[in-house]
């Protein structure tokens, strides 16, 4: 009897611990979130950090966002062409690589590369300076780390990633043209006249935008938190790492759902 | 201090890559460039049914575009469908007399206000209201007047 007890207890310590450390992490992060917030301004001190980071961020991740975007826009408009031929539609090929492309993929496609490429990149950087105690030397130097190391990145990914992405739909759209217009030979002059007459500017473009800023937030916040709070060690950072790809990817799909929920209705 | 050079010259290479995208969305790919704030004036017209008549859909004078439906609401009196429409400033000599129809664009494209022009000399202007409207054509109303006709004639 005291046994079954023991162990109907160990099991609501375990419940009850893991609810409180969610709690604690919840915690954690808002306070994370605040303090982060509070040091944005100070990034307009030092642009020269800011500059640095862009080029981390946006830079560096330039050849994966083109080479998707091409791609992804190519077979966009080879699988829409393939069903529009069906229905004499082939023109209507355009509008919806780019109403796909603006609405949807571009910010979610590019989000989801983008964390994969810098996000992950962001928390590995700052769990080793973090685990080399590099972050402490600077407390000691009397260097605020959140003003010198946070926030500039967390800045720089809110400015790289809508960026990457106008690029990405962009290159996207030039594939849909590539594909549909040199290669199957749909009308160039109705495929450019059907796209603009479909694409709103408010409407998708500037959704499109908002999404990514969203975005762009949500895998700043997350890899700056995770390799705040990596484990110093080098399994530690390893697994924030993987932890930062999954969290973010999972943040972006199932925000980008309700963005769309809300904008498209 | 070079490092930093390079590293400037290339955020301002992407940061110009960024605009020249959004550039190209805006101009080649979305309809910005019938967004800009053109002068327009509101006209509205009383229909008896809109069919499938949306919202921004087109208003057209011989096959082109010039203006825009606003809004479309139920007339409080009336009881009929109130479309107010914005057309372009340019085309400020329409007469008072033009007739308004709802048209379909193809077999199953999209309604459009197709504007005829009257003779009179009063112009449309800001706030007019066009009398003669014609409604859309309801594709089950065609087939019923088909099959009422095609029962009497036996």
């Amino acid at each position: 009897m005291s046994h079954l007890m023991g162990g109907f207890q160990g099991v609501l310590q375990r419940i009850g611990r893991s609810f409180l450390e969610n709690i604690a992490v919840f915690g954690r992060g808002s306070l994370f979130i605040l303090s982060l917030l509070s040091a944005v301004p100070s990034v307009l001190f030092r642009m020269d950090l800011l500059l640095k980071q862009i080029y981390i961020a946006g830079v560096l991740s330039l050849p994966i966002i083109l080479m998707a975007g091409l791609f992804v826009g190519m077979v966009l408009s080879l699988q829409g062409y393939n069903i529009l031929v069906e229905f004499n539609a082939e023109e209507a090929v355009g509008s919806m690589t780019a109403l796909s492309l603006l609405r949807e993929l571009g910010p979610v496609v590019g989000a989801l590369l983008f964390a994969g490429r810098a996000g992950s990149a962001l928390t590995a950087e700052i769990g080793l300076m973090r685990s080399t105690e590099q972050i402490s030397a600077l407390e000691m130097m009397a260097v605020d780390p959140l003003k010198f190391i946070y926030a500039p990145r967390f800045v720089a990914v809110i400015i790289a990633l809508p960026l990457l992405v106008l690029i990405f739909n962009a290159l996207g759209v030039f594939g849909g043209y590539l594909v549909s217009v040199s290669w199957l030979g749909v009308d160039s002059g109705a495929f450019w006249s059907q796209m603009s007459s479909q694409v709103d500017w408010q409407e998708d473009v500037m959704n499109g935008i908002i999404k990514s800023v969203v975005f762009g937030v949500l895998i700043a916040i997350i890899a700056l938190f995770q390799g705040v709070n990596a484990i110093p060690s080098s399994e530690g950072v390893s697994s924030a790492t993987t932890r930062t790809v999954v969290h973010s990817s999972l943040g972006i799909l199932g925000l980008d759902f309700i963005l769309t929920s809300i904008m498209f209705n | 201090m070079k490092k930093q050079t390079k590293v400037e010259i290339w955020v301002g290479a992407f940061v110009l890559m960024g605009f020249m995208a959004l550039a190209y969305i805006a101009f080649q790919v979305s309809n910005f460039s019938d967004w800009k704030d053109r002068p327009t004036y509101e006209v509205s017209a009383l229909f008896d049914n809109i069919g499938g008549l949306k919202e921004r859909a087109p208003l057209k004078l011989s096959g082109v575009v010039i203006g825009r439906v606003d809004s479309i609401k139920i007339d409080p009196v009336s009881f009929k469908a109130k479309v107010n429409m914005q057309i372009d400033q340019a085309f400020n000599q329409l007469p008072i007399d033009s007739s308004v129809s709802i048209l379909t664009s193809g077999l199953l494209g999209d309604q459009y206000v197709g504007l005829e022009p009257g003779g009179d000399e009063e112009v449309l202007q800001q706030g007019s209201e066009i009398e003669m409207t014609q409604s859309a054509m309801v594709l089950e109303e065609l087939i019923g007047q088909f099959l009422v006709k095609f029962s009497e004639s036996d």
